[in-house]
């Protein structure tokens, strides 16, 4: 076990490394200068020149990747371009917002599909499972955004049972006033997919032989359901929240800016619109590794949930 | 071919396009839909060469027109204040511009305006600057399905490369091409097209390029597979045997016989390209301002829809949910003609 934590971690360097050079060249070469874009405007060709000096930008493309480095391996990002915010600060204040609104959607979604995606396999072929899964190729035909303008003008305007949007600093009072709705939202969003997804795995196992064994026994349909069933299926269903995990980060930015909160994934909309390089470059590389490490910690749960497998 | 009279036709087997025809022409579903996405297509092509929608920027109807089925809105009150009846004051003794006002008449008679009537309804009515929202709704399907097919068609040659390089050639050019993977994989895939947008900037070839550029890595992983399981295929081995170049074996040989793997993926990225330039352009990181696509629909419509004006969102969602709707099962019918296998796994 301990030899194969150290292998994958030692596998993460030279993935980590490309990610860093991928987003380094993207904005070298990419991504407009730098110093024109902190700048301004107005900014005289020789202010350019002092900035261009100060960022390091006149060294040669080694000295500046070097540079870079550094700061990646002492965590420091610098400050952002646009509101002088340190970076490392602005994901500690952004961060808690964004998780305040994706673990219950997260959460909802699974445990809401969850049954629907058992029952609907267990009735294979039936009229039930036809209209379900025709009603969810509709849904997930239409954009998210159209769920979110209908849902927030009709629930938080017309009919006034939310708030159309706000925060604030108390996390009780963000979690009963304001996430209810754009949670409500993203759970009819996602319900869709996953349920679909479910639904396979629900009937990849049906198939399986234990299940016939298990009938033959003359086992209650609620034992092979619950007891046989569920449980082999939650191994594909927990590595899919394992996958999804890392988005929870970002969050869905779609849902902060529409409803105006103060989370990572509308900051990172902002730095993006703002040409803010030092956001979007810090975010991106962290997130790359946030990434793999999930995936790491999902794949030794695997061991811990299932005994049968191997970890290689 | 020498088949001496009589002999026995010689049977070929069918092939694997003809077998999946026949699965799919069995496919109801499947069949209806690929006639509408044939008829989406087909608007597409007569817009994109002007036939229809070409003045989608004409403003032919008074701002904010509704519908035709729901009627001219009614005149707006002009409020409590009386308008003046009888002749106007005399002031001419007083003005002192009274002696040129009959020049200034004259030469205001040469030019000639002429009012363009608007339509108070139009079929889909129209948008806060008085234009067709059908027309508009046509010319964003034309922008948004192109979007998507050809950074669908981006990404799929990209894929198919990379992937095939990884999969034939395998060891160091297998090892990099799997970094460079692992590399795209780890960054959440939203960020990534976020990072790539904010260095390319806006405009249609942009959005077909960020798409393209981040959306292959799940094609690349399909095709590396099934190029590691035919390399050692007796008929790749036995062209190599005749003198088969490496890309002939590569292209001629393996690619024909993988390629219904490569067109089923590439119909799934369609739809997950097109939703995703639907999101990119309402963000404002799609299309540029001159053109209309159905996320730019879907951002004015958010404005719009607050002062009750409803139908571009409409028409912009109707047309986006067949046309996606359709395309799925589509995709899906065609999945199942092609790769029985997979059936039962989305």
């Amino acid at each position: 076990m301990a030899a194969y934590l150290i292998r994958r971690l030692w596998q993460m360097v030279p993935t980590l490394f490309g990610v860093v050079l991928l987003v380094f060249f993207l904005f070298k070469y990419f991504g407009g200068d730098p110093a024109e874009i902190l700048g301004g405007l107005n900014a005289t060709p020789e202010q350019i020149a002092a900035i261009r000096q100060q960022l390091g930008l006149d060294q040669s493309v080694w000295v500046q990747l070097g540079i870079y480095f550094k700061s990646i391996l002492s965590f420091d990002w610098g400050k952002s371009w646009a509101t002088n915010e340190a970076v490392g600060h602005l994901f500690a204040t952004r961060l808690p917002a964004t998780l305040t609104v994706m673990l219950p959607i997260l959460i909802l979604d699974v445990l809401i599909a969850l049954p629907i995606a058992m029952w609907v396999a267990y009735r294979r072929g039936s009229l039930a499972d036809r209209t379900i899964m025709v009603i969810t190729t509709v849904a997930l035909s239409i954009s998210f955004l159209v769920y979110i303008i209908v849902g927030q003008y009709l629930f938080g305007f017309q009919l006034g049972w939310f708030p159309v949007q706000g925060w604030s600093d108390s996390v009780w009072t963000n979690l009963i006033t304001y996430t209810p709705l754009p949670v409500l939202l993203a759970v009819m969003v996602g319900l869709a997919p996953q349920t679909r997804l479910y639904r396979s795995f629900f009937l990849d196992e049906m198939g399986q032989d234990y299940v016939r064994t298990a009938r033959a026994k003359g086992l209650t349909e609620n034992t092979v359901m619950f007891k046989h069933v569920l449980r082999n299926a939650m191994i594909p269903i927990l590595t899919n929240i394992g996958l999804a995990l890392p988005g929870v980060f970002v969050g869905s930015f779609l849902i902060e800016v529409f409803f105006s909160i103060p989370g990572l994934g509308r900051e990172v909309l902002l730095a993006v619109n703002r040409s803010d390089y030092p956001v979007i470059q810090a975010v991106t590389v962290y997130l790359a590794a946030i990434t793999m490490i999930i995936n790491l910690l999902v794949d030794v749960m695997f061991k811990v949930v299932d005994p049968r497998v191997v970890l290689k | 071919m020498n088949v001496p009279a009589g002999a026995a036709k010689v049977e070929r087997s069918e092939g694997v396009w003809h077998a999946a025809w026949r699965r799919f022409k069995s496919d109801r579903v499947g069949l209806v839909c690929a006639v509408i996405v044939i008829v989406f297509l087909l608007l597409i092509v007569v817009a994109a060469v002007g036939g229809v929608a070409r003045n989608w920027q004409q403003e032919v109807g008074v701002a904010n027109a509704p519908p035709t089925f729901l009627g001219p809105r009614a005149a707006e009150a002009t409020g409590a204040i009386e308008v003046p009846k009888g002749p106007n004051v005399d002031l001419s003794a007083v003005d002192p511009l009274a002696p040129r006002y009959k020049e200034w008449d004259e030469r205001a008679a040469q030019f000639k305006t002429s009012e363009v009537p608007k339509a108070e309804t139009l079929a889909m009515g129209a948008d806060r600057l008085g234009r067709d929202v059908l027309s508009k709704a046509v010319k964003g399907t034309q922008i948004s399905v192109f979007v998507g097919v050809m950074a669908a068609l981006v990404a799929t040659g990209l894929g198919t490369l990379l992937g095939a390089f990884a999969g034939f050639f395998g060891g160091k050019v297998g090892d990099f091409l799997e970094w460079l993977y692992n590399v795209f994989e780890a960054i959440p895939g939203i960020l990534l097209i976020f990072a790539f947008a904010a260095v390319f900037g806006r405009g249609i070839s942009t959005v077909v390029l960020i798409l393209g550029l981040t959306g292959w890595t799940g094609l690349y992983r399909q095709v590396r597979a099934e190029f590691i399981k035919h390399r050692n295929r007796e008929y790749v081995r036995s062209a190599e045997a005749i003198g088969a170049s490496v890309w002939s074996r590569i292209f001629s040989h393996i690619l024909p016989n993988v390629s219904h793997v490569i067109l089923v993926r590439m119909s799934l990225l369609v739809v997950g390209f097109i939703k995703a330039e639907v999101i990119l352009s309402y963000l404002g990181l799609g299309v540029g301002i001159e053109d209309v696509s159905w996320g730019t629909m879907l951002a004015e419509a958010q404005a719009e829809l607050i002062l009750g004006y409803w139908w571009q969102l409409a028409a912009a969602t109707l047309f986006m949910a067949v046309f996606v709707t359709a395309f799925s099962l589509m995709a899906d019918a065609l999945r199942d003609a092609l790769d029985p296998k997979l059936r039962g796994l989305e």
